[in-house]
């Protein structure tokens, strides 16, 4: 999956044309991230073997994870009391604002926790990994592995992607857990709902269904931002700009993705 | 050992080699010079598929070089170090690590094993003592020594070697220079070389070739390719002050 020439894209004679190539690159482009993440998937069985890849598991575990926890519980708090806040006042309208907790528990749970985690994880980790690969690539390090017989996929991508899976749904119920204590202290101080009964009121109205469906949605943003960063490390070219332009669409790409992936897995569970 | 078949190279419209054939003997040092874009780097490229020819055959030994993958790629590529033009460390990795990295990941052998094969080779490149150095921390001519330890750490056949003078002081580049040298005379390693640096080329080949514009433009020893008429060849010779007369200064 490594690639070294440009693949070719014909001039379009006119717009649709155009249209028709463009499409037809991006199911290919799909086609390629596929593989590459089957590839890194079915590299997993020589975590058994390699004493070195668990340790790159760890590191990278510690590298998304660990050093994300600081802009995640900032974001997610306050994401939290947004929730809160907006929801609380809409419902003390019909002097409802008890229920603010089950509104900021089912969001979170539901949707806002594993969409924030993987936006944040998308741009903190995704970047990086992309700026890291693309760099590798203009500097021949890629080719240097490759000619040792060393599979890049195996020695670069498995240890990022299974940190990655390990990582985004415990980020993702980390992320939950903080908006809904955001979204608690709001009730206590702004809409005069106490403490036990936000909680009450929030664990009553979550079903394991909720946790379940979120913490999937977690392990496949997960999978996506990794398989873009690699996807967009691999295929760099032309040196420094290059990288430049890897990272940026390695970002677009798993933000784009994480929004469809979820409505879609949304639509699969709650039709 | 390494032949090239009528081989055409395009990226796009744009044509590098173009129906290039040579043959690189066994045990010889093997020179590509000419200016920049002719195709030095991707001929080098194609002889361990990291790019394939868009028609013609590139041969190393009886394996069709350009034409295998999966286990029979890999067997292949067992046959060569690779050196490139900035060293390509990886970063992360101290120069130790680096240069143990094709042993600990391709072959059984236990850390004693590895230690003492891989101080071996750092002595033989004159860093033995910056075995814990990371690349940042080296001089450039360091990181091409390290590269090239990591390219021959595991005994290859066929050692390829990118630009291994350039953007080095003339003595550093001498002393990659003399490692050549002597790698080929006192291992036996097929050497192709690439680079600008005629002096270095005329120093430790044994033939050299010159591409131009995608073309074999000339293929001699030292000696006739100093005396040549071939004007590309005598442009070439008088941007470096080379005359007819000028002693190579071989090893």
């Amino acid at each position: 999956m490594i690639m070294r020439e440009p693949i070719p894209r014909p001039e379009a004679r006119n717009s649709f044309q155009a249209l028709g190539r463009e499409a037809l690159h991006v199911v290919g482009e799909a086609g390629r991230c596929g593989v590459l993440c089957g590839q890194a998937l079915f590299a997993v069985r020589h975590i058994f073997r390699s004493v070195r890849m668990r340790q790159e598991i760890l590191t990278q575990m510690y590298v998304a994870g660990i050093r994300s926890i600081p802009v995640i519980t900032i974001v997610a708090v306050f994401t939290g009391m947004i929730l809160a806040l907006q929801t609380g006042l809409a419902l003390s309208r019909y002097n409802q604002e008890v229920f603010v907790g089950s509104a900021v528990m089912l969001s979170m749970l539901r949707e806002m926790g594993p969409f924030m985690t993987g936006l944040i994880l998308a741009a903190c980790v995704g970047s990086s990994m992309a700026a890291q690969l693309g760099t590798m690539m203009v500097n021949d390090e890629i080719a240097a592995l490759e000619i040792m017989s060393i599979d890049p996929v195996r020695f670069l991508m498995t240890p990022r992607l299974i940190a990655m899976l390990v990582m985004t749904p415990l980020l993702g119920f980390y992320t939950c857990m903080m908006g809904v204590l955001g979204g608690g202290v709001v009730a206590m101080t702004q809409l005069n709902v106490g403490w036990s009964q936000y909680v009450v009121n929030a664990l009553d109205f979550a079903a394991n269904k909720d946790l379940y469906v979120g913490l999937l949605k977690s392990v496949v943003f997960g999978a996506a931002i990794v398989t873009m960063a690699c996807y967009e490390g691999f295929t760099t070219e032309q040196g420094a700009v290059g990288v430049g332009m890897a990272t940026r669409r390695s970002v677009i790409s798993a933000f784009l993705l994480i929004l469809m992936l979820g409505y879609f897995i949304t639509r699969l569970f709650y039709n | 050992m390494i032949r090239f078949e009528q081989v055409t190279k395009r990226f796009g419209s744009r044509r590098v080699l173009d129906d290039i054939s040579f043959e690189i003997r066994q045990g010889e040092v093997f020179v590509i010079v000419g200016p920049s874009g002719t195709g030095k780097s991707v001929t080098l490229k194609h002889m361990v598929r990291l790019l394939t020819p868009t028609s013609g055959r590139v041969w190393v030994g009886d394996t069709v070089a350009s034409e295998v993958s999966g286990g029979r790629l890999e067997r292949l590529r067992e046959r060569f170090g690779y050196l490139f033009q900035g060293g390509a460390l990886l970063a992360w990795m101290d120069v130790f690590e680096n240069v143990a990295l094709p042993l600990r990941e391709k072959t059984d052998l236990d850390e004693d094993a590895i230690r003492t094969k891989v101080q071996q080779t750092l002595a033989m490149v004159g860093l033995e003592t910056d075995g814990q150095k990371r690349p940042s921390e080296i001089s450039g001519g360091m990181q091409k020594r390290a590269g090239l330890a990591r390219a021959i750490v595991r005994d290859p056949e066929i050692v390829l070697y990118d630009e291994p003078t350039s953007g080095l002081d003339p003595v550093t580049a001498r002393m990659i220079d003399q490692l050549i040298a002597r790698l080929n005379r006192q291992i036996g390693i097929t050497s192709v070389v690439v680079t600008h640096d005629l002096h270095s080329a005329l120093s430790i080949g044994d033939r050299i070739a010159m591409l131009k514009d995608g073309r074999v433009a000339e293929l001699s020893s030292p000696a006739e390719f100093r005396r040549s008429r071939n004007p590309v060849v005598r442009e070439f010779l008088d941007a470096q002050y080379i005359t007819p007369e000028t002693q190579d200064g071989g090893f």
